[in-house]
């Protein structure tokens, strides 16, 4: 199974992920390709570390990576809504998205960094969590996505 | 129905019962039964769909106000 992930918000990637682990656990292999918005999932919980000129580096200051810094796509709430919402889900034992997230490397799920919008957005590849081992391109990811059954654009 | 090992998963939620039962179903040697109680809905269906994708056997469910104990055999 293969996984576009394009959103940048808490709630989408949250149910990305929750979708990657049950695949992992169905035996399944799963490629997960992290792209535009999406690159904020899997950023560390920082700026970029060589902002390369100045629209980069305001961008970096707009756009903060990490999964720690994401809000809901809806009733954000200046920030109050998405706190409530990570309320709820330690009051339900739900696991984080960070533990999510370990939980799907833990399980063999492939995680891809688009270059193209790493590029862009004046990343490198430091930005980025442990958990990503590889930085391709479309190419890569269809040629995974082309054998796989399931894909999905998140 | 008897069981060589029991999983409690009650008050978690989908996907943890079954990223669980995979973990858990790995330590059993094969022939055994694992029993998994979950109060999750979803599992009616999750754990038959999981049986079914990675080849374990599905032995059956017992419901008990709102608690569910589903039994899964390791055959691989």
């Amino acid at each position: 199974m293969t996984l576009v992930v394009f959103s940048g918000e808490l709630d989408k990637a949250l149910a990305t992920f929750n979708i990657a682990n049950a695949a992992a656990a169905m035996g399944m292999e799963v490629t997960m390709f992290f792209t535009f918005w999406g690159l904020n999932v899997v950023r560390k919980n920082r700026g970029l570390s060589k902002p390369k000129d100045f629209m980069r580096r305001m961008l970096g200051w707009m756009n903060p990576g990490g999964a720690a810094t994401l809000k809901l796509s809806k009733l954000n709430m200046m920030g109050i809504g998405t706190r409530m919402m990570k309320g709820l889900m330690k009051q339900e034992r739900m696991p984080s998205l960070q533990e999510l997230i370990s939980m799907a490397a833990a399980q063999g799920v492939h995680f891809i960094a688009c270059t193209t919008s790493i590029n862009m957005m004046g990343l490198t590849e430091e930005d980025f969590i442990p958990e990503v081992k590889e930085f391709a391109g479309a190419a890569a990811f269809l040629g995974e996505a082309r054998q796989g059954h399931v894909n999905l654009f998140i | 129905m008897q069981a060589d090992a029991t999983l409690d998963c009650l008050g978690l939620y989908c996907p943890m019962p079954i990223v669980q039962t995979a973990q858990r179903i790995k330590e059993l040697p094969v022939g055994e039964v694992l029993e998994v109680l979950s109060d999750d809905r979803g599992i009616e269906k999750d754990m038959p769909a999981w049986c079914q994708a990675t080849g374990q056997e599905y032995l059956g469910l017992e419901k008990n106000a709102g608690e569910y104990r589903v039994y899964v055999r390791r055959k691989k």
